[in-house]
């Protein structure tokens, strides 16, 4: 079998996020691989290291040319090769699929992982979609997997509470915390991944556009009252706090 | 026509459905807000439904009885292509963003995700969302014969029934076989109100110190108040409560009227997933904790010390 595994740049949850014109404007915040990318990527590692038949992982970016950095992360972290679709442009996730499942294809891929919500899009969808363009079933949230054979057996999270599943391979697979803890590369495997190959292709040929347009941007805080209250007294502020509660907010009767 | 998929639970339509209601009819977008009902034995699911909608289609099939994406796909799909809706709406729940992604390829229509405003612009459908683990609220515009949209759990106000109920219709279905097999279900119940639905929310975070304190506090705290519980992703972690009470980036988003916070620290991730409450009241005794940056009322003290008293002055 072989492994797609998806990663994607977004930036630091600590960074600052500033506004240019009417778009979140990147240039200069720290960008770090995707934590829920990460557990993909990890988790393609261990399906193989536990004795699944993983003839190769390839890991695959669309993005701009930093991009780059991420996929070095994954390399050294221990995929095979890596796949990076340069771009600029800003594909939403149903028009990001159609690469995905374009090079799934290309590739010969019977597992895609992808990270279960994007940190930048705040989106949910590319493992879905991806997985309906290919015709294939989808687990989306996993929390626990294993491949044997092309039988895949796991749990993951759903509205209610958490479900144990079985599929067959080929399948879309999404990924989140809890599934695993991503290794750190190791410098023997930083320096083993700068000889990896890291393929560059133009976006062109997959003949994509977007089809959602962002439009406008804002960062948007709440108005806060911060009203402190002395928890010195422990009963007075108790006191205190309900009444303003039930009086000021009005939110408990 | 407008098409919403109902979301329902345990026999009952679910709020988020009558939000969609109002996100539909307040969009600008022309024609019939129809909803479609799936699942077995959904006849009382259907009634409520037909009190806010001007027409009810009603899928009542054992194919329908459990939730699968590629299922639910499929019959979303049939009946937006059949009725010629222009609009689908979908619950922003974890079911209904798992599947409508799927619904938007195979429509071949563009996807507008986790909405909350929305409005018509000429032929074309803006939305407002948040971006950039909520800090940052994106309007995107999308066009084309069929739009397909995932509405924000408590984004909207929920609809009043209407003045006259919906025609009922039946509706059947030709469905794939699901090719997932759940072999395991594990249920997270709760006597308390779901965090989905819940005016008042008290989490816990580590700052509570133990899962007896999380028990003794939060807990008695939320009984004593009516409120659903919280927890933040470290006491999930940490295995002191269960993921389905997991508020943040990876758990669930709320929005309540109150937000009461028991020793929780406030990491960005968490506040991505409550920081829209329409009040935040944090106890910590970190007085740096990021938390007290977006509260609307403060206490530095031990949740110990404090929250006892809170129980108690609250009971009385």
């Amino acid at each position: 079998m072989k492994i797609l595994t998806l990663v994607r740049q977004v930036p630091d949850a600590e960074a600052r996020i500033k506004i240019q014109g009417q778009a979140v404007d990147l240039d200069g915040t720290t960008v770090v691989i995707d934590g829920m990318d990460e557990y993909g990527v990890e988790e393609a590692l261990r399906l193989r290291e536990a004795g699944a038949d993983v003839e190769e992982i390839v890991a695959l970016a669309v993005g701009p040319k930093r991009n780059e950095d991420a996929l070095r992360t994954a390399l050294a972290m221990g995929v095979d090769r890596a796949i990076h679709v340069e771009t600029d442009e800003k594909y939403d996730a149903v028009a990001l699929s159609r690469i995905v499942a374009q090079v799934a294809q290309a590739e010969g891929a019977s597992l895609v992982l992808v990270g279960g919500q994007e940190a930048d899009w705040d989106s949910q969808a590319l493992g879905a979609a991806s997985a309906e363009r290919l015709g294939w079933p989808q687990l989306t949230w996993t929390n626990e997997l294993k491949v044997e054979g092309d039988t895949l057996t796991g749990r993951h999270d759903v509205d209610d509470g958490n479900e144990s599943f079985r599929a067959t391979l080929p399948a879309v697979v999404t990924t989140q915390q809890g599934l695993n803890d991503p290794r750190y590369p190791t410098l023997p495997n930083i320096m083993k991944a700068k000889k990896k190959e890291l393929r560059k292709d133009d976006p062109a040929t997959y003949g994509v556009t977007p089809t959602v347009k962002v439009v406008g941007a804002e960062i948007q805080t709440r108005a806060r009252r911060n009203t402190m209250i002395d928890g010195k007294d422990p009963q007075a502020a108790a006191q205190h706090l309900l009444e303003l509660l039930r009086n000021e907010a009005k939110v408990i009767a | 026509m407008i098409l919403i998929v109902a979301e329902h639970a345990g026999g009952k339509l679910a709020k988020s459905t009558l939000e969609m209601v109002t996100a539909a009819r307040g969009s600008g977008r022309e024609g019939p807000v129809t909803l479609l009902v799936l699942g077995q034995g959904v006849t009382g699911v259907a009634k409520e439904a037909a009190a806010v909608a001007d027409q009810v289609l009603v899928a009542d099939l054992p194919a329908l009885a459990i939730y699968n994406a590629e299922v639910w796909a499929a019959a979303a799909t049939q009946i937006a292509r059949e009725g010629e809706a222009h609009t689908v709406l979908i619950g922003g729940s974890r079911s209904g963003r798992e599947y409508a992604p799927r619904v938007a390829v195979k429509l071949d229509a563009p996807y507008l995700e986790d909405v909350i405003g929305l409005s018509a612009q000429g032929d074309a459908l803006r939305a407002q969302r948040y971006t950039f683990l909520a800090r940052v609220t994106e309007s995107v515009e999308a066009s084309g014969p069929m739009i397909v949209v995932t509405v924000k759990p408590g984004a909207f106000a929920p609809a009043a029934p209407a003045a006259q109920p919906g025609e009922e219709y039946d509706v059947d279905l030709d469905l794939p076989a699901p090719r997932v097999e759940v072999t395991g279900r594990s249920v997270e119940k709760s006597s308390r109100v779901a965090l989905a639905e819940a005016d008042v929310i008290v989490t816990g975070g580590r700052g509570v110190g133990s899962p007896e304190n999380f028990a003794t506090y939060v807990e008695g705290l939320a009984d004593a108040i009516g409120a659903g519980v919280g927890a933040t992703r470290a006491v999930v972690d940490a295995g002191w409560r269960p993921y389905a009470e997991q508020v943040g980036q990876t758990g669930k988003t709320v929005q309540p009227q109150a937000y009461i916070a028991l020793g929780v620290s406030g990491a960005v991730q968490h506040l991505s997933g409550m920081g829209k409450s329409r009040n935040i009241v944090a106890i910590n005794k970190d007085a740096e904790a990021p938390i007290f940056k977006v509260a609307d009322y403060g206490i530095v003290g031990d949740v110990n010390q404090i929250v006892p008293a809170l129980i108690e002055a609250a009971k009385k």
